[in-house]
């Protein structure tokens, strides 16, 4: 099949596939490469990454529907990550996700509608220290109250 | 509170990931007595005799662990570092990884040394994306000043590491699923045995270690054996002891003190105590989201393996979460079992299914819509649960059910028979 990514991500891959004592290995963070260059995991990069580590498309969907951080449909440039666990609930994460749907105008799960934003509550984070805790793309947060938000939301718009 | 900390002794300095803030604290000078004075089974035996166990959670003696490895046998052996922090309540190793990435990775090349690994894999959990740059720049000074790849400091002895990035699943913690996880599987627990130290990564003789654990691995081989084993509460708790405490305390954080260091010491000095003035403490779960759960009258409790086995809970992963009397029990358990149902792999029914029921049923009280038997039944099914899955998930979830439902038996009886939140307010705040 023709490669439907760049030529970079291709030669990462194959860097990849000998880095490994088992190629099989090289699945996880083939699909990092992907994601990185597409935004998200789509059937035809599953398709791609099988063939690259020789594994089953069918095999490969299995493998990114279990991990949470592959992303099977687009998000949005700004992914807005906000924990949800008791230690964040217990300072307030209920609150701030209400607030981020209202000035967001979205449902979890779903982006605006110029894609700039989407807004997903997410399991632990491992930063219960700075409940409420969130991370847009790879960017942390804590802790984050409504008007702290704001001023993040404010930041972004800033951003192209 | 007099304690000198020594495991986080360098993060308050400047630059303190840097190799030259770690090489100026004396560091990699355990790697250099160790290379270039004793072998192997000696370091495993040093170890073995510092009663140093495991830090993710199960409290293992590390040293023991290592002595499963076979002794004969061509095939490599793997160390793997479970970077996968992923327990709620806890993030004391993502603190050592972002501040002191040198300490760790020293411990890791000693380990993998006593364990005589060429090769070792970090397993960090895909959300850390700081401490991932941050190890990989680590690793990456690390080999640069001679202290990974070849010919390690001119001992012969040779390493390279992985660095690796989960993906968001709670159970690559458990170590079976990381070594899926790692050869590019869903993350599935294997059935034990046979363990990992005989057929692991690759099929392959295998160590998984935790990060704590093997950044006190690096202090044993700096200051001895004795020396790690005298402070604390000898013999089995010992040594210095990362705690984390979150929810409502005035000053969450990650905090250094010797095991058995008593758990209101902690809440009261080192986390300046009760978030709200006027809403006193109403129950804490010392070791993170799944041990089980102690009220405020039985919290006067020494923090370490054995005094909280005493007292019918866990050490765990020292995540300890704290609620006060504002707090509805119904739904913080309903907190936990959501992150549990959400969490669980899927592969053993009594998880997968009994982790949706509890939801289900908990929710139903959450909202006034439970029923009589409810109380009875959410017990009924932690006992169905525990024991019967291929991994310890099935008690991570069994323990804070059954404990909240015992301890706090009157506030769900409330709520499944007179349909009413003792709390009034039943958000959890």
């Amino acid at each position: 099949m023709t490669s439907p990514v760049r030529p970079e991500t291709d030669r990462k891959i194959d860097e990849l596939l000998t880095r490994f004592p088992m190629k099989g290995s090289a699945l996880l963070p083939a699909l990092y490469l992907v994601q990185e260059e597409k935004g998200y995991v789509s059937e035809e990069s599953m398709e791609y990454v099988a063939s690259r580590i020789g594994v089953s498309a069918a095999f490969v969907a299995g493998v990114v529907s279990f991990y949470t951080m592959f992303h099977q449909k687009p998000v949005g440039r700004h992914h807005i990550q906000v924990c949800r666990t008791l230690p964040c609930a217990l300072r307030g994460a209920d609150d701030l996700m209400a607030h981020l749907k209202k000035r967001l105008g979205v449902a979890e799960g779903e982006r605006d509608a110029d894609g700039a934003c989407s807004l997903v509550s997410v399991e632990c984070l491992g930063a219960c220290d700075r409940a409420p805790f969130i991370q847009i793309n790879d960017e942390e947060h804590g802790p984050v109250d409504p008007a702290k938000m704001d001023e993040i939301l404010k930041g972004l718009e800033r951003r192209p | 509170m007099s304690f000198e900390p020594i495991l986080t002794r360098n993060i308050h300095k400047p630059g303190s990931e840097t190799i030259d803030t770690y090489l100026a604290s004396g560091g990699y000078q355990g790697l250099r007595r160790v290379l270039k004075e004793i072998g192997p089974a000696q370091l495993v035996e040093e170890v073995k005799s510092s009663g140093l166990r495991g830090r993710g959670g199960a409290g293992f003696p590390t040293g023991m662990k290592w002595g499963f490895l076979p002794k004969t046998g061509d095939k490599p052996r793997y160390l793997c570092v479970n970077a996968d922090e992923s327990e709620p309540g806890t993030f004391k190793d993502r603190l050592l990884i972002e501040k002191d990435p040198h300490l760790v990775l020293e411990g890791i090349i000693l380990s993998a040394y006593a364990i005589e690994s060429s090769l070792a894999f970090f397993y960090i959990r895909g959300e850390f994306h700081q401490g991932y740059r941050i190890f990989e720049k680590a690793v990456q000074e690390a080999r640069a000043r001679g202290f990974l790849g070849e010919n390690i400091l001119g001992s012969g002895f040779s390493l390279d590491i992985i660095n690796y990035r989960g993906a968001g699943a709670y159970i690559c913690g458990e170590e079976t699923a990381l070594l899926e996880s790692l050869e590019g599987k869903r993350g599935y627990p294997r059935i034990k045995p046979p363990f990992p130290a005989i057929v692991g990564l690759y099929g392959c003789p295998t160590i998984i270690n935790n990060v704590e654990t093997l950044a006190n691995v690096t202090l044993i081989a700096e200051r001895g054996a004795s020396w790690f084993a005298s402070i604390g509460r000898p013999p089995k708790n010992t040594r210095p002891k990362l705690f984390c405490l979150s929810g409502h305390v005035k000053r969450p954080g990650v905090f250094e003190a010797p095991l058995g260091v008593p758990f209101l010491e902690l809440l009261n000095e080192y986390a300046g105590g009760m978030q709200h003035p006027g809403r006193p403490l109403k129950a804490a779960v010392p070791g993170g989201s799944s041990m089980k759960i102690l009220p405020a009258s039985k919290c006067d409790v020494l923090m370490d393996f054995d005094s909280l086995a005493a007292a019918g809970t866990s050490l765990g992963s020292a995540g300890g979460i704290v609620m006060d009397s504002g707090t509805c029990m119904v739904t913080a358990l309903l907190n936990v079992a959501r992150f549990y149902a959400h969490e669980s792999c899927g592969q053993c029914t009594p998880c997968r299914e009994g982790t949706g029921w509890f939801v289900k049923i908990l929710s139903r009280l959450e909202r006034g819509d439970g029923r009589p038997e409810d109380v009875n039944l959410l017990a009924s099914i932690a006992t169905n649960i525990e024991g019967n899955t291929v991994c310890p998930f099935g008690e991570a979830i069994a323990w804070p059910v059954e404990s909240y439902v015992r301890v706090f038996r009157e506030e769900f009886e409330e709520h499944a028979k007179r349909r009413i939140c003792p709390m009034k307010t039943a958000a959890v705040r």
